[in-house]
């Protein structure tokens, strides 16, 4: 196209044909979208201009659409002050969530959700009908509730968005409300796909729902509102039941895992009665492996504070132990939980040393950062359970070990009849902080317990470290001088393989 | 007035002191001061309850007087006059008695000596010092005191004049005179006659020197344009000393001649002895490195081929100062001519054994310098040299030089190494080394060190680069070795920061990723290296304590993926192994990570879910033989290939875990911690399928692990003594001074005193100072009087 003799045409004949608007340069769509702007706005005889506004939005040029987008939010906010706006013209609105649709670019969807956003708080301070008194406030809810469904797709993932949209979550009336329609489009959406998994929807609704935050005291800040209103919402109901909806449907494994990783810390405090969480807990303890371990923890919280009686946690904690806790991520919250779990001295001795036995078996595998958390707990298990001293000192003749390792029972164990020998094989590891930890059995244990929380979040190039940072006086060389890579003394590499 | 009243005070103090312990002066109660006492202490007894002040001044301004005023009267004075003339200030005597004792004195001195038996004379009579009776005897023998003839005339004649001499000198002058000219010169005139003559004779002197200046320049170069000639060393008696240069010189000449006539047969005996004569005496110069070279471990071989490339090596120089027949060399070579021209230069320079060196490196050469030889005198078969000429170039060519700089940067060592052979780079490393080496310079020693650092840096971009060139980083470990044994902090140091680096770039990867990959060929090398330099089995170990942790992060957290990875993976078993064959300690990882491997060679997945598998995906990597299918159809080579290779890896792994059966057996929980890889070589593993050696290899495995653990007696403590009773019999502690401070440890006790008597001791010079102005002052005084009043 040649753009000089299209532009003079242009001039010639502004805006005159909205037809050919596709085919407009830069300078014009902006010019026409102005002036058609500047016409609806002045006088109402031009309404029927603001089709042709709405026509741009499903322009394929981006430019022209964000322009229009900018354009119809500013006409229509004109128009909602002014009172010229009656009713709700739902085909407008339902193009620009179409911008949210159709494009990818995260740009687009953030213009037209704020002017969205626009639209809803211009439409609560002019509401469109007079509704009557006896309700107290009005809100624009039903924009809202269109407005969650797209935030909510069910085929793309819309964090950015969401995240964008976060700002607005810090008012109030906002978050009620998209909190309730939240609730209802998580009830009408799982209840249509018969319950089943749908991994992409369940992620942004999780990511919607972990970015809301109920204030802590409800009624003394409630002053942040989109829409000017004066009443009070019982937040940490709706948010309650918001989660409460979300976590009754099945959730793909990874996502129990994010939820229950802020569960104790975001979500519990907020709701106002935590308790009814149990069934999601209990489910999710019993499914086992990492999502069992980090259960533990809003478990813990519930027990703790909130009287749950819980029917052999123990044993659950004892089946929970195998290699891999030692490998997870979680490890640090692992072992400060379990720590608290068995700090009681009211519990059995039986308990403490099936715990006991399983922890040093298990040490047989453990990497050394593990072990240095391990070795001084052990210690601890058994300066705060003295008669589990036998572990360590029992003066009697040679036998098996008695210890049954597939007994998911500790009761049954027989723990108590063994003796930890797994240690006294540590006093022969690699590492040198493991053996001495490991050698403290040789002795009566001393009356302080370790403590071994600084130790949780070790991690193994921390320890390079400590060892790379200690200064040293001399350093040790080999005895014997090499002369060949692959000649030494004690050669295992040299057997099998060799220099290409 | 005051001075009265001064020498009174002195006479009565003099008296005091005198007569110290008289008791009147204790009983004057003017005298006496008594120092009360404030309460009485039964059975102290007390030094000093009387104190007599006027005695204890006199006895000071007594000790002043001896002391500070002599140095006071003698300040500012180098020295005094004494004279030692009998009587001189004694006052008491009169001045005839004086002169009297004088001459008697004077008598029996002389008496005494010399003249015991001289029976004619009472005395010798003397003018000017000198006996008359010896220069009656007019021997005029001039002592002359100057070491040179020439001088010695001059200076016999300045004396005469110049001293004057006594009348004998002056009177045999004039009489040699009295010949000549019948006149006697004045002064003014024999001055200045002796002044031209002075001169005149300097001037010959400056003559001459030039002279032989100039014969010994032009003889340099006759001698130099047939030096090269010579193909025979001057004997050692040419080859003189500097001081007698002249003669040397003179008679140069025609023996050079005679030498090169005789050079043809004596070459071939002389070349060998004059090798090492050579060395000697130009090791200095250029040689420093060539006799260590020699002293290494090589031995006699060696010392011949030194022999040869020596030959190869002069030659070039002398082509360099003909200036003709140069040769293009490559860098290396004309980077090392640039260092021997230099050296040339500095012979030219320091003209003192210049003539000697030529000579000596003109006959050194042996059969490139028969070459030239030949062409003038016409001697031997020409072909014959031109080929051994060339072949000495080539020589020279592919020879290295002999010194390095130490490379400052690491892209220095690669220029330095690159292109080379391993073995030509080994001899690069050596030569470097050991001409910088910490002995010989100051800043040697930091080179060095850094050199260790971009060596294993070097190692590891040897061991990235496709192919890997592992046999080099073989052919450089003695090197590699011999720096760290001389530098172990520094070489700790580097290894330290190698793995710490690749320990964080891992940790960051699996912070991230969540897995990290295996390290690379580099990183293997490094901890065999480490392994080979440090000692892996010392409890802790600042090097290989981290390799141990970096081998155990690498073991549990990096995922394999590939036959690849698994080969990595076993290289790091091989060297966890390696690290804990001697220690015999305990490493789970390594255990874990063959169990896992052993896990990839089961193509059933019953048994993956019960038991640990972290990172090793259960995949069908080292899956050889399933049980399924009858046999695996080996469709193509590349298939056999790779059938081949996995059966080689489970045979290394296999052989691994029989090594660490046979390690750990001694362990308490040794049955427990191979429970389940028994488990799976009895249950899972195909072993049928597998050749013969593999199988005798999985039932030995089979064997050494036992089906039930073994007896063990449970633990007990250790037995200890038993700590004694704590007794309550009381802590006698001395107490040593009252109403000090007490409680302090000895140490603070110490230093209170210390710092007590330091005060008082300050404050007794302070006191002692003012005295010592105060009596210069009141002596200045009474000296400014006393002269006034003189």
């Amino acid at each position: 196209m040649n753009t000089a003799t299209h532009f003079s045409e242009t001039i010639m004949a502004p805006s005159t044909d909205s037809n050919v608007k596709g085919e407009n340069s830069q300078v014009s769509y902006k010019k026409d979208i102005n002036t058609k702007t500047d016409r609806v706005l002045q006088n109402k005889k031009h309404a029927n201009d603001i089709f042709d506004v709405t026509e741009y939005l499903q322009s394929e040029k981006d430019k022209e659409v964000i322009f229009a987008t900018n354009a119809c939010s500013k006409i229509f906010c004109q128009l909602f002050y002014r009172g010229d706006l009656y009713t709700w013209d739902t085909p407008i609105s339902d193009k620009l969530q179409c911008v949210i649709y159709v494009h990818y670019f995260h740009i687009f969807q953030e213009t037209s959700l704020c002017a969205l956003m626009k639209f809803v708080a211009a439409e609560g301070k002019h509401p469109l009908q007079n509704l009557d008194l006896s309700e107290h406030y009005n809100f624009p809810r039903e924009l809202l509730r269109t407005l969650v469904e797209h935030l909510l797709s069910e085929n793309e993932d819309m964090s950015l968005l969401i995240s964008r949209f976060q700002e607005f979550l810090e008012m109030d009336d906002v978050r009620y409300y998209v909190m309730s329609s939240v609730r209802d489009n998580i009830y009408r959406v799982m209840g249509r796909n018969k319950k089943a998994v749908i991994p992409v929807y369940q992620n942004n609704v999780f990511a919607l729902l972990s970015t809301i935050n109920v204030p802590s005291s409800e009624a003394s800040k409630m002053k942040n509102f989109l829409v000017k209103q004066e009443c009070k919402f019982e937040h940490k109901r709706a948010f309650e039941q918001m989660w409460l909806v979300f976590l009754k449907f099945k959730l793909p494994s990874n996502m129990y895992k994010k939820i229950l990783v802020i569960l104790h810390e975001s979500i519990m405090p907020q709701m106002s009665d935590p308790t009814l969480l149990i069934d999601f807990l209990s489910a999710a303890y019993d499914i086992g492996g990492a999502i069992s371990l980090l259960s533990l923890n809003g478990l813990f919280i519930l027990i703790h504070k909130h009287n749950l009686d819980y029917p052999d946690f123990y044993k659950k904690l004892y089946s929970l132990l195998d290699p891999s806790i030692f490998h997870v991520k979680y490890r640090a919250r692992f072992f400060h939980l379990v720590n608290i779990f068995l700090s009681s001295t009211h519990l059995p001795a039986y308990l403490v040393a099936a715990f006991v036995k399983r922890f040093a078996r298990l040490s047989l595998t453990a990497p050394p950062t593990s072990l240095l958390i391990l070795l001084p707990f052990i210690c601890n298990l058994i300066r705060r359970h003295p008669s589990c001293r036998v572990l360590i000192h029992r003066p009697s003749t040679p036998c098996d070990d008695p210890y049954v390792m597939k007994e998911e029972d500790p009761a049954q164990s027989h723990a108590l009849e063994s003796s930890l020998w797994e240690i006294k094989t540590l006093q022969k590891h690699y590492h040198p902080d493991v053996a001495k930890a490991a050698m403290k059995i040789n002795d009566p244990l001393t009356e302080q317990e370790d403590d071994i929380s600084e130790l949780l979040e070790l991690s193994t190039f921390e320890l390079m470290e400590r060892e790379l940072k200690a200064e040293r006086k001399t350093i040790p060389l080999e005895f014997d001088t090499a002369t060949e890579l692959l000649k030494s003394s004690r050669e295992v590499l040299g057997v099998h393989f060799s220099l290409e | 007035m005051r001075q009265g009243s001064t020498s009174q005070n002195r006479g009565l103090s003099d008296k005091v002191r005198k007569s110290k312990a008289a008791p009147e002066i204790q009983k004057n109660p003017f005298e006496v001061k008594i120092n009360r006492k404030k309460f009485d202490v039964l059975g102290r007894k007390s030094k000093h309850d009387v104190g007599l002040p006027g005695v204890s001044r006199s006895r000071a301004i007594q000790k002043r007087k001896e002391t500070l005023l002599k140095e006071f009267r003698a300040k500012d004075k180098n020295n005094k006059f004494i004279d030692r003339r009998f009587g001189e200030y004694d006052q008491k005597i009169t001045p005839e008695e004086k002169i009297l004792q004088r001459f008697t004195l004077e008598r029996q001195r002389t008496q005494d000596r010399k003249d015991m038996y001289n029976l004619n004379e009472e005395e010798e009579l003397t003018h000017y010092g000198q006996s008359l009776a010896e220069m009656e005897k007019m021997t005029d023998v001039i002592d002359s005191d100057s070491d040179s003839e020439e001088k010695g005339l001059l200076s016999a004649e300045l004396t005469a004049t110049h001293f004057g001499g006594g009348g004998g000198l002056l009177r045999k002058k004039s009489a040699g005179d009295e010949d000549e000219e019948h006149k006697p010169k004045s002064r003014q005139e024999l001055i200045e006659e002796l002044i031209i003559k002075s001169k005149q004779e300097k001037r010959e002197r400056q003559t001459q020197k030039e002279e032989a200046q100039e014969l010994t320049e032009k003889l340099d170069q006759e001698w130099k344009s047939i030096q090269n000639l010579l193909a025979h060393k001057t004997p050692k008696a040419e080859r003189k000393d500097e001081t007698d240069k002249p003669k040397v010189l003179k008679h140069l000449r025609p023996n050079t001649e005679a030498v090169s006539e005789q050079g043809g047969e004596k070459e071939d005996d002389d070349g060998d002895e004059e090798g090492g004569e050579k060395e000697d005496d130009d090791g200095d110069e250029e040689g420093g490195e060539k006799e260590d070279d020699d002293g290494d471990e090589e031995g006699g071989e060696k010392e011949d081929d030194d022999g040869d490339e020596e030959g190869g090596e002069k030659e070039d120089d002398d082509g360099d100062e003909e200036g003709g027949e140069k040769e293009d060399d490559d860098d290396a070579e004309g980077e090392e001519e640039d260092e021997e021209g230099g050296e040339d230069a500095d012979d030219e320079d320091a003209d003192d054994d210049h003539c000697d060196l030529q000579s000596d490196e003109g006959s050194e050469d042996e059969d490139a310098e028969g070459a030239e030889e030949e062409q003038v005198c016409a001697e031997g078969p020409p072909a014959v040299i031109e080929e051994q000429k060339k072949a000495a170039q080539e020589a020279a060519k592919a020879e290295l030089p002999y010194t390095f700089t130490a490379p400052e940067s690491y892209s220095d060592l690669k220029a330095l190494l690159q292109d080379h052979g391993s073995d030509q780079q080994c001899l690069i490393l050596d030569r470097t080394l050991k001409c910088h080496h910490p002995s010989l310079a100051a800043g040697n020693k930091a080179k060095l060190q850094k050199l260790f650092g971009f060596l294993l840096e070097y190692v590891g971009d040897l061991a990235t680069q496709n192919p890997p060139d592992l046999r080099t980083v073989s052919a450089l470990i003695p090197q590699i070795c011999g720096l760290c044994q001389m530098f172990p902090e520094a070489a700790c140091k580097a290894v330290q920061t190698l793995l710490s680096d690749s320990g964080h770039s891992m940790e960051e990867t699996l912070e991230v990723k969540g897995r990290a990959p295996m390290p690379d060929l580099d990183m293997l090398v490094l901890l065999k290296i480490t392994a080979l330099l440090f000692p892996s089995s010392d409890f802790r170990h600042p090097v290989t304590t981290p390799a141990f942790l970096y081998i155990s992060q690498a073991l549990t957290r990096c995922v394999v993926l590939s036959l690849e990875d698994v080969c990595k993976g076993l290289i790091l078993c091989c060297l966890a192994l390696e690290f804990v064959s001697l220690s015999r300690r305990f490493f789970p990882e390594l255990l874990n990570f063959l169990l896992g491997l052993l896990h990839l060679t089961v193509s059933d997945k019953l048994c993956v879910s019960e038991i640990l598998l972290h990172l090793i995906k259960p995949n069908e990597l080292l899956v050889f033989y399933n049980n399924k299918h009858a046999w695996p159809v080996i469709s193509s080579l590349l298939h056999l290939l790779c059938l081949c290779f996995r059966l080689s890896l489970i045979d290394s792994c296999l052989d691994l875990v029989k090594r660490c059966t046979s390690l750990y057996k001694d362990l308490p929980s040794f049955a427990h911690i191979f429970q389940p890889i028994r488990t799976l070589l009895l249950q899972h593993l195909p072993v049928e399928g597998y050749p013969a050696p593999i199988q005798d290899l999985h039932s030995e495995i089979l064997d050494a692990i036992p089906e039930q653990p073994s007896q063990h007696a449970p633990l007990v403590f250790k037995k200890k003594k038993p700590i004694p009773l704590k007794l309550f019999t009381p802590k006698i502690v001395q107490i040593l001074d009252y109403g000090k401070k007490r409680g302090n440890t000895k140490e603070e006790k110490e230093h209170e005193r210390l710092k007590h008597k330091y005060k008082r001791e300050f404050k007794g010079a302070l006191r002692e100072i003012r005295k010592d102005t105060r009596f210069l002052a009141r002596e200045n005084v009474y000296f400014s009087s006393f002269s006034s009043s003189e």
